[in-house]
Order: structure tokens, then sequence, then C-alpha cells
């Protein structure tokens, strides 16, 4: 089954903690407010959202990737 | 006469062997037997055949490592660094056998085509003089350099090495891309443990099937024995028999340490499982019952702590917060347990190499095995170790 999942690079993130806000469901912060991911793939109703946190990230340590 | 110590001497000789006493012992170089592309196969499918695991500490099968590193001008780097300080077989083996890393070293740079190999120690390593020594007596087909590490515990990690040698930068760079694909300067890198080098000369000569009904282990055992040291014993002997192989214990034993400082720790009724079964190097501490674990823990966090490459913050800032949690527990802190709980599960996984794990790992299992320990200190603020010595 196709699908997509998140991954932080965890030397390029620098706890902008954007991430988590704009994916509350999936991302949630560390008392450091470094992220920490839900497991397994995202949910294909959060994509989009997902995408957009990713992009949102200023250190480029979010990725989402489509997984098989 | 006494039964306690009877060395296999397999791979561990007893005395520095040269080239000469190392061809006595061993036989002549196997390079010749698994040359060319057919002969590549051949060598590939017989570490496949022997089972061999990587000897670092994280056990991947060598066959599936070898046969990974594909493409031109590929570089083999043996890893003799041995970050951890309850491990001490790698400095061993380099020091008394560098002939048979040394072939290893061949054997893996012929199989994966590679132009050039590089074996890396700790800088100011005891080791380098005797593996100098042995260069200089070999006539190899491919050249390999000695090049020293920061003696950071860090920066003996794959890529850590692999981004030291491309960079001069000895911090761990995340897992992707791997060394086999892109390693030092872009090209396919192959990183093996010595130890796991040394095995790849013993496979090449005896042939699969005969490596595997006489494998060894070299074992680092400390603590509280009377021959603390490395030891060589068949695989897959009970960890309560390597204590006997290295001499046995001087006063009754608590728990051992297995798998170095990120390792697990494990109750002496629990001794009777093999090495291969605890994930981590092959190291075995032994703690006396009139220590406390909790203390010797502790201490451990705080070093782990502080050899963080402060690179990824679950680490940066995991570490220091456990440490501290467990030295507050020492402390009687009844709340330490409670953050412990908590923040223990939260780090593994999260950083660039396995170092938070490592912690992790030591750290709670600690929790479990003295757990009896844990109720005096926080209810009591009493260390068990004093009722343990008055008993």
């Amino acid at each position: 089954m196709t699908g997509h999942r998140l991954t932080v690079d965890p030397i390029g993130c620098r706890a902008h903690g954007l991430c988590a806000e704009a994916l509350p469901e999936a991302i949630g912060l560390d008392e450091w407010g470094y992220p920490v991911l839900a497991n397994g793939p995202v949910p294909p109703g959060l994509v989009a959202e997902a995408r957009r946190a990713a992009a949102a990230c200023p250190a480029l340590a979010l990725r989402l990737r489509k997984v098989h | 006469m006494t039964t306690v110590f009877t060395p296999m001497a397999r791979t561990l000789p007893s005395h520095r062997q040269d080239l000469a006493a190392h061809e006595r012992t061993h036989g002549g170089s196997p390079l010749a037997a698994f040359s060319g592309a057919e002969g590549r196969r051949r060598f590939v499918a017989e570490v496949g055949a022997a089972d061999l695991r990587g000897r670092g500490g994280a056990g991947f099968p060598t066959a599936r490592k070898l046969a990974a590193v594909q493409g031109r001008r590929a570089v083999v780097v043996a890893n003799g660094c041995e970050g951890d300080p309850l491990s001490h077989k790698d400095n061993a083996l380099l020091t008394l056998a560098p002939h048979l890393v040394l072939d290893g070293v061949q054997l893996a740079a012929q199989a994966v085509a590679a132009t050039e190999a590089v074996l890396c120690v700790h800088r100011g390593s005891t080791a380098i003089a005797s593996v100098l020594a042995a260069l200089a007596e070999r006539r190899d087909p491919t050249p390999v350099r000695v090049v020293e590490i920061p003696p950071r515990y860090v920066a003996s990690e794959e890529s850590a090495l692999v981004n030291y040698l491309t960079t001069g930068d000895a911090r761990p760079a995340g897992k992707e891309p791997r060394p086999a694909e892109r390693g030092v300067g872009g090209r396919p890198t192959l990183v093996d443990n010595v130890d796991t080098l040394a095995q790849l000369a013993l496979v090449a000569r005896t042939g699969a099937d005969a490596y595997r009904r006489s494998r060894t282990d070299l074992v680092t055992v400390g603590g509280a024995v009377r021959g603390p040291g490395v030891v060589e014993v068949q695989a897959g002997l009970p960890i309560s028999d390597l204590l006997v192989r290295a001499g046995g214990a001087i006063e009754p034993v608590q728990a051992v340490l297995v798998g170095g400082y990120g390792g697990t720790w494990l109750p002496w009724a629990a001794t009777g499982t093999h090495l291969g079964a605890v994930p981590g190097i092959a190291s075995v501490y032994v703690l006396p019952v009139s220590a406390c674990g909790l203390h010797f823990t502790a201490k451990m966090l705080a070093q782990l702590a502080g050899e963080s490459a402060r690179q990824c913050g679950p680490c940066m800032f995991g570490l220091p917060a456990i440490a501290g949690d467990f030295a507050a527990l020492v402390q009687g802190d009844t709340d330490a347990v409670a953050r412990l709980d908590r923040r223990l599960p939260l780090v593994t996984g999260r950083g660039a190499c396995a170092h938070p794990d490592g912690a992790v790992r030591l750290g709670a299992t600690a929790l479990g095995v003295f757990r009896d320990d844990v109720t005096s200190h926080v209810r009591h603020r009493r260390c068990l170790t004093r009722a343990r010595r008055a008993a």
C-alpha cells in the first residue's frame, strides 16, 4: 500500500516548532521543543497539511516522503 | 592444575605475531583464492554461509554489507577506534594479531574492488606501533593508511568516521546517505570493525563450515573478576561462564552490564543467556553486591551525556536531563522516577546515531534490575549497599 511518511532530520532540526502548529494531529513537541512524530504513515486525510507542515520548516528538516 | 583459563588461541595469540609467526599459525595469504569477479562472488557467498555478523556492536550481516558496496574506486574503512571504555578487544587484536586484521582488510578490499583502505584508530592508541610495524612487513595490493581519530565516544560511529575522513568533522552525519552508496569522498565505502575483518581472514582460510563449527568470540570482561581483560571463548557460551574464563568473580555478583556503556543490565540470575542475545559490543562488566548499581549508572549516564556530539536536540538536551534525573534519584528525589518514566521512552530513535538509544537502554534496564535499590533510595533515602555489605 502506498502512503506518506514524515521524517525529521535530527541534525537539521532547530526546534522552531512550526511543524507542530501546522500538524498537531501527527506532531507533538517534547519538553525541549523538538518534534515527536506519530508512528506509522500519515493518514490520507492529513497528507495535504503534512505537506504544508514540511514546507513551513525554516530548517528544511521535516520531510514528507512517499513510501511503498 | 588449574582449569580456569583455557585460551582458544584462534583469533588472539598470547604474544604479538609478526608476519612469519602469523603465517606459521594461519598459513599464507588467502587472497589469491578469491581473485577475479568469480572469486569475489564466491567470497561473499562464503561469508554469508559463515553467518558472520559485524562485531562493532550492530551485528549486521557482513555478507550483505559487502554486497551493498558497488561501483568504482570503493574505499574500505577498518574501524579500530573502540570508543567504549568497557571494550578492549579491538586494541588487543591490533596489538597482538595485526596481520589477521590486515589480511581481512585486503580480502574486503578485493571483494568490493576497493582502491584504497583506511585503518582508523583513536589518536594516541597504543596499537599504532604494532599496526605500522605489520604494514611495513607486507606487500599488499591495496594500499592501507592509518588515520588517527579524535578520541571521542561518538567519533567512531560509522557515519562520523566517514564524515571525518571526508571533511575533518568527526561528528555523526545521520543514517543517509549510507556509506555503501556515498561514503568517504563520495565514494562507495565499506566500514567494518577490525574484529569483523579478522574473522573474514579466518573464514577465507577455513571455509564457512569449519568456521561455524569452531567460531569464537573476543569478549572484554571487567569489574569484579580476578583476571579482567579480553578472553577468547567459544561462541554461544553463557555469560556466567565468561566470568569463569576471566578468573572468576572476586565477590558475590549482583548484576552484569552487557554491551558496553550503552548496554543492558542483567541480574545475576539472567546470566545463563549468551552474548549474542544481547545488543551491543562483546563486553561484560561485573558488578559485585557491595556496589550500588544506581550510583554506577548515574556516573556512566553523566559521561554519556558529556559525550553527545550536541547536534540533535533529543540527545543534547535529553541525555543531560536523564543523567540529572538519575543523580537526583540516587539522592532520594521522590519525583525522579516519574521524570525518567516520561523521558526515557521519548529519546530512543530520535538522534542521527544510536548514542542516545544506548544511554536510554542503560538507564531503563538499570531501573528494572536495581528496583529494590530505587525503592530504598527514594523511600528510605538509603543506599542498599551498606546493608548488603553488612549482611
